[in-house]
């Protein structure tokens, strides 16, 4: 595929992402452009479309190739117990102190197809806290909130997924969560009984409800500096006093006007927890 | 650069002679277990002069330092040469992958870019390289006959008939003769 120069692509990318937010209220202003251009271009190649122009008159004509199209720009790819480090830590730092209040409230920001919530769902099964923990799962994208209520997962994935669960400090049948049914996996929906599910767009809406842990990995790399503080703001916000902030492995607190009020709870696994 | 079966030594011995003070930033995307939390940094920091960092995001590149893709993370480039980390799908079954680098520093750097690939048991890195080549910058691959695993640097030098083959102690004079000027 050819495109036309560089300075012209990333003109033009501007220029649809404003005409995005006026027609559909999504404002990818605070995106990393790196990627965004990354993406843009993987999608016009699938799609086969020659030119932006092509795949501007698209959007702009139909409203559910925008949502395909959503679902395409932000990433979705996700994995159960990605960096087993992270959810041993949670395991054994975290949930022990989450485990002394009466009730719990957790908010898994940017869920996306649901991995992470399940996981996160097992470690809290296996702490004898999920009957009393709710959890606000939210992503910007419709889409991938519905695919992660079916709990439905690629059976080829499980070998991998089994091997993060144990090192991730998991001591039961892993199988024993999930009926296997034709190369897929479909998840206990016990596990997600006490789970909400909504769409929730981290660039522009508010903070809805306070919570004891909210979780948010590998979602801020996407944004620029600026978002990131807006978002940083909103769990701040959002967090209870002695609250925990985990992000992903290669995202920091520490550039953030709102560290000063967070300690490092695990260094390594960037989990954060706010100040009494 | 980039590498992968055969590349951590690879790199090692070009990297090993570089002064503390090498003007040039270098980014290093190795293929790597995705699944094994191992430490590739501190084995660069004990055998290199110049600084071993495993990139964060919006890390900005500074001279001096060897930047290590992190497992499980494709690295990208913004214009204002901070990095961007991305976990979008494997490229040619690897996150990082080579390809989704070189095509994004040559987008920043364009005929300023410098890619080499060095060894490895995948196809990965070529078509970046390819990229970069097309951008007007300088495509180098490990001699084959040299390399561990040369199924890369062939697959590079198929589609990249121009690009400068050479052993790897000719590449580190290269790098080195960069520092000079």
């Amino acid at each position: 595929m050819k495109f036309s120069d560089d300075a012209h692509f990333e003109q033009d990318v501007e220029a649809l992402i404003k005409e995005l937010h006026t027609q559909y209220g999504y404002d990818f202003n605070g995106y990393a452009r790196a990627s965004v251009y990354r993406r843009i271009k993987r999608f016009l190649t699938h799609r086969q479309l020659s030119s932006l122009e092509d795949l501007r008159k698209a959007l702009m004509g139909d409203s559910y190739f925008f949502e395909n199209f959503l679902q395409e720009i932000t990433v979705n790819v996700t994995e159960m117990f990605r960096d087993p480090s992270f959810f041993l830590s949670l395991r054994n730092n975290v949930l022990p102190i989450l485990s002394t209040y009466p009730f719990i409230k957790i908010w898994d920001a940017g869920c996306s197809t649901g991995e992470e919530l399940f996981s996160l769902a097992i470690l809290l099964q296996e702490a004898d806290l999920l009957g009393r923990t709710k959890i606000y799962a939210t992503d910007i994208n419709q889409k991938v909130l519905k695919q992660a209520k079916e709990g439905i997962f690629s059976a080829a994935n499980m070998a991998g997924y089994t091997a993060g669960y144990y090192a991730s400090g998991g001591t039961q049948e892993f199988s024993r969560y999930y009926n296997s049914n034709y190369g897929s996996v479909i998840f206990d929906s016990s596990l997600i009984k006490n789970v909400v599910f909504y769409p929730h767009n981290l660039a522009s809406d508010t903070s809805f409800n306070e919570f004891h842990l909210i979780l948010c990995r590998n979602v801020l790399i996407y944004f620029n500096r600026e978002l990131q503080e807006r978002v940083f703001k909103l769990f701040d916000e959002s967090l209870v006093s002695l609250g925990y902030l985990a992000l992903g492995k290669k995202e920091t607190l520490s550039m953030s006007q709102i560290s000063s009020s967070y300690n490092p709870a695990d260094k390594v696994n960037r989990i954060y927890r706010k100040t009494g | 650069m980039g590498g992968s079966w055969g590349g951590i030594h690879a790199s090692l011995s070009i990297l090993k002679d570089l002064p503390a003070t090498y003007p040039i930033p270098i980014i290093l995307v190795l293929h790597r277990l995705r699944t094994v939390e191992g430490n590739l940094q501190e084995l660069f920091v004990k055998r290199l002069a110049l600084k071993a960092v495993e990139i964060e995001e919006k890390e900005k590149l500074a001279p001096g330092h060897i930047y290590l893709a992190p497992s499980n993370y494709h690295v990208l480039l913004e214009k204002d040469f901070t990095f961007s980390l991305d976990v979008s799908e494997l490229e040619n079954y690897s996150r990082p992958s080579i390809d989704v680098t070189f095509t994004s520093a040559a987008d920043v750097f364009g005929k300023n870019t410098i890619g080499i690939l060095l060894s490895g048991a995948s196809k990965d890195g070529s078509s970046g390289l390819s990229y970069i080549f097309g951008k007007g910058g300088m495509a180098i691959v490990q001699d084959p006959e040299e390399a561990e695993v040369n199924t890369m640097p062939l697959s590079a030098i198929d589609i990249i008939p121009d690009c400068r083959i050479m052993k790897l102690e000719r590449i580190q004079s290269f790098l080195l003769s960069l520092h000079d000027h």
